[in-house]
């Protein structure tokens, strides 16, 4: 083969590779902590990108809209679950938490949408909306349940995604949407040619690697969020905030979810329901990474990329189908080579 | 034939149901599709709510089944029926494949794997020529019996739904064995099965295989119903939606899954007609009303709707109490003419750094009971899980009456007539007292899953079920027989292992600290019962705590300590030892 096609499709493969090495971390990130295995984490993708495209032709996304209703139900929960004891700081944490803020962010975003708002204003307010989405996704759907098994958790999740998804569709419609490039720099070596969109990519990704990695390995909450993923009483016993652990995973998950769609909305155009894709793909590298190791993911994940891109290629047809399969000798594998251990489950 | 009579009711009411004038037409096509989904319901209650298998990917062999009969019937013109073994093989086969692999994964890697081939699968077969691609297979001829065409939604309802409540009648049998109560304790982890010769990763592989047979004949029905398939219905989100309708109706239960499947099919139908009305004109909506009441669901109910509605029944099912008299054979003994039943050869194990059992040997003849107590952490429950084969030994040599157990497998071990309970109670709490026990008399029977599908296991069910009754009464258990395991307290539940293991007709049994949790009372009928078996002809040897039972009941003491023994001997030789004071009390003392 053509080594020129060969360098293209490398290219090609690690820029989708580090897209998916990035929710490959989130899935990891949310797993770790919560046990939560996050479907709707191609959902944070989609938002992400197509509430910075719509905010980019100067429309108010739907999902700011989204934001205030879940935190009115945040904000119902909270009260329904503290209702024996009620006291005043308690109800105006919420409030601010749950009706201030997605409210001012409504707000913010009606005051300053339009055709001419500035790249990194728009990025900034998709960002605070699917954070906000984010962190009420869990307050709803699943700190409620975060005492249950995996497998309760994981429907639970593929329920948020149906929802989520669907959503989309009312919020984006069945088009599809791109949105403007971050910046329009672009470097040559060779025959390949690097936009500032990629190497923005391939900056971020390995920013946040070396980020999460320190934060878990390094930092006293990092070690308290990884406390609560192993047991959540004991956790609880020597005085780590489980609830809150599961707060900052999600809200982590959906800002890196919204910057892989934002990343990626100006190379490719997406629909409504790309996200579910894309998330998966992270995911088959997440899987990889045994959902503990950063490391690994990110590797994981660039291979993945390079696959698809290989095998779009010469069997476009079978692409899906093949990087799908490719997960399952390293599935038998990872399990071969954790014995399996006696779990209580229920 | 009590237990029968709703059946029947059911079989009657939905065969009238066609008959019931002014019914509109799009209820029974409603039906139709619940019976279909019933189906692969069915199969992921066996697989997931019963075994703890979890797998989304059901829908991809409902696509098997519904390809197979629309390739055959469309391109080679064979009659449909004749395609129906067909389908159910060709899903049979792609199971014992994807099963081999599937079953092998462990935790959360499994729903994730099927997940992954469900996906795989779905693009294979909207990519395949042969298959039609995206636009599948159409002109599937419709199913007939001599001149009649099954062509309405109306007459194929009538395969539709004997095909679900043949299949509901024999997955029911099923679980009510031997076989099936294996594939009941799958779910609470392996350990406990396999020391009853229990070969998990078989029964694991049978409940896949049924479930994507299941699957296989839905979509075989599917395919003749449509008259046509395209790779839509068969992709993840499909096989998603299939396990939520198990989930919605209880994931443990047969009628669950066809419960589930009326609340999912109605539910759907209904968000589909009448949210368009309420929010104009969106589409879609159905799926985000339909993943919020998921979510809600879940936290409301997580057991699901079957077993809600079955405890708000003014009456309860009544059980059949076994008869006692049926006799069970005693398992073959290998000619012993050795008196030693149990002989220990330096057995280490070594986990990483950590020497838990260092070159221990010692021996427990016939008619004897043995103890083995040492500190916490001295080795004594590693030692139990050499001798039964769940840890395989760094060194050293173990035999059971002279034979040498080479790291034989627990299911090998427990055929040598050797039985034990566990230091934390590994019983099926959702199991009762009986089945649980039964559950010991394993290898004692040998009808298979089909046998008891069909009903041909009875009179060995009979003898397995009456000798676990036996062993109950023995134990003193027998006015808890029909309660759930999970409802005892620990104590009991301790007392319901040795009945388990004594179900196996053991030679040598292994008591992991039976007494703890039992008061007084209870301790000293312990006692009295297991100095009755040794008078009987069995062995036994036992970890245990408390001293004051050990002292009184022991031939034959052997201490641990750090992995080393330290001391041997009759209970008044180790009570002045002065190793073993020192391992108890420490230095100073």
């Amino acid at each position: 083969m053509n080594t020129t096609i060969m360098l293209f499709l490398l290219q090609d493969g690690i820029t989708n590779g580090a897209i998916y090495a990035l929710l490959g971390l989130a899935l990891v990130l949310v797993f770790a902590v919560t046990r939560v295995i996050l479907i709707p984490q191609g959902e944070f993708v989609t938002y992400g990108a197509l509430s910075y495209a719509m905010l980019a032709t100067g429309q108010v996304p739907g999902t700011a809209r989204l934001a205030v209703a879940m935190g009115l139900v945040a904000f119902a929960l909270d009260l329904f679950f503290a209702r024996k004891a009620l006291h005043a700081r308690l109800v105006i944490r919420s409030v601010a938490l749950n009706i201030v803020f997605p409210v001012a962010l409504l707000g913010l975003v009606y005051a300053l949408v339009g055709p001419h708002t500035p790249i990194a204003v728009n990025i900034a307010l998709a960002l605070l909306i699917v954070a906000a989405i984010g962190l009420f996704l869990y307050r709803i759907a699943f700190q409620p349940i975060a005492h249950t098994s995996v497998l309760v958790l994981l429907i639970a999740s593929v329920g948020c995604h149906l929802a989520l998804q669907g959503l989309g569709l009312v919020f984006f419609g069945a088009e599809g949407l791109r949105g403007p490039a971050l910046s329009s720099a672009a470097v040559t070596a060779g025959p390949l040619r690097f936009t500032g969109q990629s190497l923005a990519v391939y900056g971020l990704t390995v920013g946040f690697i070396v980020a999460l990695w320190l934060f878990f390995g390094y930092t006293k909450t990092g070690k308290a969020l990884r406390a609560t993923a192993v047991n959540r009483l004991g956790a609880r016993l020597v005085g780590i905030r489980t609830t809150l652990s599961g707060q900052i995973a999600f809200l982590l998950a959906s800002v890196i979810g919204a910057i892989s769609g934002i990343l990626i909305v100006p190379i490719t155009t997406l629909y409504y329901d790309t996200g579910f894709l894309i998330g998966l793909k992270g995911f088959i590298a997440a899987i990889i990474g045994g959902l503990v190791s950063y490391p690994l993911t990110a590797v994981a994940a660039i291979v993945v990329g390079i696959v698809e891109a290989f095998s779009s290629f010469y069997a476009s047809n079978f692409k899906e189908v093949i990087v799908f399969t490719l997960i399952l000798p390293v599935l038998v594998l990872r399990s071969l080579a954790a014995p399996q251990v006696e779990e209580e489950k229920d | 034939m009590t237990q029968r009579l709703p059946l029947i009711i059911f079989a009657l009411v939905m065969a009238v149901i066609p008959f019931v004038p002014g019914i509109p037409p799009f209820w029974i096509v409603l039906l139709d599709n619940i019976g279909l989904a019933a189906l692969v319901a069915m199969g992921l209650v066996l697989l997931t709510g019963v075994g703890g298998l979890t797998s989304f990917g059901q829908a991809a062999f409902c696509g098997f089944g519904a390809y197979t009969t629309a390739v055959l019937t469309t391109a080679y013109g064979v009659s449909p029926w004749l395609t129906l073994p067909a389908s159910l093989l060709v899903s049979g086969i792609a199971a014992v494949l994807l099963g081999l692999v599937t079953v092998r994964l462990s935790g959360h890697y499994l729903p994730l794997g099927t997940i992954a081939w469900g996906i795989g699968l779905f693009y294979l077969f909207s990519k395949l020529e042969f298959l039609g691609r995206n636009d599948g297979i159409s002109g599937i001829p419709p199913l007939s019996i001599g001149a009649f065409k099954m062509l309405s939604p109306d007459t194929i309802y009538y395969a539709i739904w004997v095909a679900v409540l043949l299949s509901a009648l024999l997955t029911m049998n099923l679980l009510d064995s031997r076989t099936g109560r294996a594939i009941r304790a799958l779910r609470r982890g392996h350990v406990a099965a396999e020391a009853f010769g229990v070969q998990t990763p078989r029964a694991k592989l049978l409940v896949f295989i049924y479930a994507a047979v299941l699957a296989g004949l839905s979509g075989w029905l599917y395919a003749h119903f449509q008259r046509a398939a395209n790779p839509t219905p068969f992709g993840a989100q499909a096989g998603i939606e299939y396990l939520f309708i198990a989930v919605v109706g209880g994931a443990g239960y047969v009628w669950g899954g066809v419960l589930g499947a009326a609340i999912v099919v109605i539910l759907k139908e209904v968000l589909q007609s009448y949210l368009p009305y309420i929010f104009g004109g969106q589409s879609q909506l159905e799926t985000i009303v339909f993943g919020i009441m998921l979510v809600m669901l879940l936290q409301l109910a997580p057991q699901g709707v079957w077993p809600w509605l079955m405890s708000k029944l003014p009456f309860k099912p009544t059980r059949k109490t076994p008869d006692t008299s049926v006799k069970l054979e005693h398992r073959e003994r290998a000619p012993g003419t050795s008196p030693v039943l149990l002989h220990i050869e330096k057995a280490r194990k070594q986990f990483g750094g950590v020497l838990a059992v260092n070159d221990v040997s010692f021996d427990v003849n016939a008619r004897e009971i043995v103890a083995l107590i040492g500190p916490n952490g001295a080795g004594k429950s590693t030692t139990f899980n050499l001798i039964t084969g769940v840890l395989a030994a760094t060194g050293g040599k173990i035999f059971v009456q002279g034979k040498e157990v080479e790291n034989a497998p627990p299911q090998e071990v427990v055929k040598l007539g050797v039985s034990r309970t566990f230091q934390h109670v590994k019983l099926v709490p959702d199991m009762t007292v009986l089945e649980n026990v039964a559950i010991g008399a394993h290898l004692r029977g040998n009808s298979g899953a089909i046998a008891s599908m069909l009903r041909l296991d009875r009179t060995d069910e009979a003898k397995l079920l009456a000798e676990a009754a036996r062993q109950i009464e023995r134990v003193g258990l027998s006015d808890q027989i029909d309660q759930l395991a999970g409802s005892l307290s620990l104590g009991q539940q301790r007392i319901v292992e040795i009945a388990r293991a004594l179900c196996v007709d053991p030679m040598l049994l292994l008591l992991d600290e039976p007494a703890a949790g039992l008061r007084h009372m209870e301790k000293q009928r312990l006692a009295a019962l297991l100095r009755q078996l040794r008078d009987g002809g069995m062995s036994v040897l036992l970890v245990e705590h408390d001293m004051g039972f050990v002292m009184d009941l022991a031939d034959r003491i052997v201490v641990l300590d750090f992995g080393t023994k330290i001391a041997e001997g009759t209970p008044a030789a180790i009570k002045r030892n002065p190793d073993v004071i020192k391992a108890y009390l420490g230095a100073a003392a």
